[in-house]
């Protein structure tokens, strides 16, 4: 090759932050925001659907087969398909990837209210808990592990899928990617794919910790 | 006063898990549903706070046709227990046991103090409260499943299987410490199992359901093991019927020999040539130490130097015949050591007493299975007894 380094140190520091659209850092936190927003709407979505699959089973099996569809459309065509109405702004990437969040969610959910165990739901009715209130008292809170689980495959996926909008110019970090191909620079690429990276792993450890925190009576299950 | 009147659980399948029951569980009493598995017991019970409805016929909570009643507030006033204690696992302890008190409105302070009154009334460390329940052992669980269904202090308990996941050792202390509390609380219980020693242990009187919800049987315990209706209820009453009808005669009533007791200081030349073979050994707190044989005695020295055969003892307050049985049956003298609550031996019951006392007792078990039953009018167990029958 001709010598150029993996990492250029130098450009890093250059274009961290230099308060135009394009540094790095701006890229990271517009990454952070079209990954972690379609996570939100997702779960907002996910859940009150999820809810109406448990309450009427025969939902179910319709939904879910709809959501792997969903699931399965690949991300580039979905953001084509998209261009017209929502142009080239960032709602072109976040609403796919709410899609492929209410997809993942929804089965959480449900799995997550099926997995209340059949003696515990029975003696919150037999105490005389009403529907609703067993619901929120008793089987989301139980439901919270399988959901959180959920959740921070949709997160760490999310953070990963962004980067497919820098074909749209819509990629946070994933932009830096474009950038390195354009200029046959790697130093960008290297930048974008640690910070991802880093980014996944920090969001991921952070609903871990969230987890923990909600769900005390859970922690020692291993190792009980 | 429960009151089953002619009803009917037909499931949507065409189950018909409970057949024409008729019954009264009175206020006040434990009154046991056994049966084997697949008679319709926990149907039955669930048609009481109406977790299931009935098919045809009424289930009455002291004349008030359940079903007129909004499910929720039925419930809040009946406790209820189940077999793997149904505890939520992600409340603290403390937070179980106030369930229905906080669904009932209590302020948070008055429903936890409560919850900390029942756990010690069911035989709780108080420490427990602020653990969840997967830091528990099973026999804890069900104790708390208890308090929390005493928590707001219902007239009725239902409780279904509630001790049959746990040790033989725990579940003999669970119940022991239900019959307790019941001597205490004088709660309106109805109690199902599949174990009819169970069902003779806790019941004041016992239904026995037969496959397909027939009431076969409806008595106290004595008399149902006496007298039981018909082959099928003969058959589930098991093999030591005999034996276990024993249970309800009293010990209290055996003649109690105090010549066969020696304290363990006391000079062996003392027990010489004394014509009786065995003499219970007890130390200077009158705790029983075992039997010596007369025949193998030392030349000289106390009690201390010499072998002791084992024995067995029962409470004589509190014991039936049977544990007074089973207590000669452990030692090889085949008498009984008779103890008071402290554990103080009060004397022996020779085997002469209890072979008297056997015989008394199976004469009272033919007179009661050959009396008619003319202190009954045409009663839910005759009834049933025809129906049994007609099959
Ligand atoms: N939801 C249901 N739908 C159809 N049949 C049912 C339903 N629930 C119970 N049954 C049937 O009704 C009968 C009585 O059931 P139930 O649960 O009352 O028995 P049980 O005496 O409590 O038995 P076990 O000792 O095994 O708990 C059984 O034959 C059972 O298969
Ligand atoms: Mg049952």
């Amino acid at each position: 090759m001709d010598g150029e380094p993996l990492v250029r140190w130098d450009w890093i520091w250059r274009n961290w932050s230099t308060g135009r659209a394009g540094s790095i850092d701006s890229l990271l936190q517009q990454h952070v925001v079209m990954a972690l927003l379609p996570v939100v709407l997702g779960l907002v979505v996910a859940l009150p659907i999820g809810l109406a699959c448990v309450r009427w089973r025969w939902l179910y099996q319709p939904t879910a087969g709809l959501m792997n569809v969903v699931y399965a459309l690949p991300s580039l065509p979905v953001f084509m398909l998209l261009l017209p109405a929502t142009g080239l702004g960032p709602a072109t990437v976040i609403i796919p990837l709410s899609f492929y969040g209410v997809a993942v969610l929804i089965p959480a959910v449900v799995d997550g209210i099926a997995s209340v165990p059949d003696h515990v739901r029975q003696s919150a009715v037999a105490m005389g808990f009403t529907p609703l209130r067993r619901l929120l008292r008793v089987e989301l809170p139980i439901a919270v592990p399988v959901v959180l689980a959920g959740l921070r495959v949709v997160a760490v996926s999310s953070i990963s899928l962004v980067s497919v909008g820098a074909l749209i110019g819509q990629g946070g970090l994933g932009n830096l990617f474009t950038d390195a191909f354009k200029r046959d620079f790697p130093t960008p690429a290297v930048v974008g794919i640690v910070l991802i990276v880093a980014l996944a792993l920090l969001v991921d450890g952070l609903l871990l910790a969230a987890q923990r925190l909600l769900t005390p009576w859970q922690r020692a299950r291993g190792s009980a | 006063m429960i009151t089953f009147d002619r009803v009917t659980k037909r499931y949507p399948d065409g189950t018909v898990a409970v057949d024409d029951l008729s019954l009264e569980v009175p206020t006040g009493g434990i009154t046991v549903f056994v049966g084997p598995s697949g008679c319709g017991k926990t149907t039955s019970l669930r048609m009481i706070n109406r977790m299931i409805d009935p098919s045809e016929g009424r289930v009455l909570l002291d004349g008030v046709d359940v079903t007129t009643v909004d499910p929720p507030t039925l419930r809040r006033g009946i406790g209820y227990v189940i077999q793997q204690a149904g505890l939520f696992p992600h409340r603290k302890i403390v937070d179980n046991v106030a369930t229905v008190p906080q669904l009932l409105g209590w302020d948070r302070r008055k429903a936890r103090d409560r919850a900390m009154e029942l756990l010690e009334r069911v035989g709780l460390d108080t420490g427990l409260a602020n653990r969840y329940p997967f830091q528990l052992s099973g026999g804890q669980q069900q104790r708390v499943g208890v308090a929390r269904a005493l928590a707001a202090d219902p007239p009725v308990l239902l409780m279904d299987e509630p001790f049959s996941a746990v040790d033989p050792i725990v579940r003999a202390s669970l119940q022991d410490e239900l019959l307790r509390l019941q001597a205490e609380l004088h709660k309106t219980i109805v109690f199902v199992t599949h174990d009819i020693d169970e069902a003779v242990k806790l019941g004041d009187r016992v239904a026995v359901l037969q496959v397909g919800g027939h009431l076969a049987q409806l008595d106290d315990p004595a008399t149902l093991l006496a007298r039981p209706a018909d082959g099928f209820v003969r058959e589930f009453l098991g093999r030591d019927r005999g034996i276990r009808r024993l249970s309800f005669v009293p010990g209290a009533g055996l003649g109690l020999r105090g010549d066969l007791t020696v304290p363990v200081s006391a000079d062996v030349a003392s027990a010489r040539g004394t014509a009786e073979p065995w003499l219970a050994v007890v130390d200077p707190d009158g705790g029983p130490l075992g039997w010596a044989a007369t025949a193998g005695l030392p030349e000289s020295g106390t009690f201390e130097a010499v072998p002791l055969a084992p024995y067995g003892t029962f409470v004589r307050d509190r014991d039936s015949l049977r544990a007074a049985l089973d207590a000669a049956l452990l030692s090889p003298s085949g008498n009984a050591i008779a103890v008071d609550d402290s554990g103080r031996a009060e004397g022996v019951v020779t085997r002469e007493v209890l072979d008297e006392a056997l015989v008394l007792a199976a004469r009272e078990a033919s007179r009661v299975a050959g009396e008619t039953r003319a202190d009954e009018g045409p009663g839910e167990a005759g009834g049933a007894r025809e129906a049994a029958d007609g099959r």
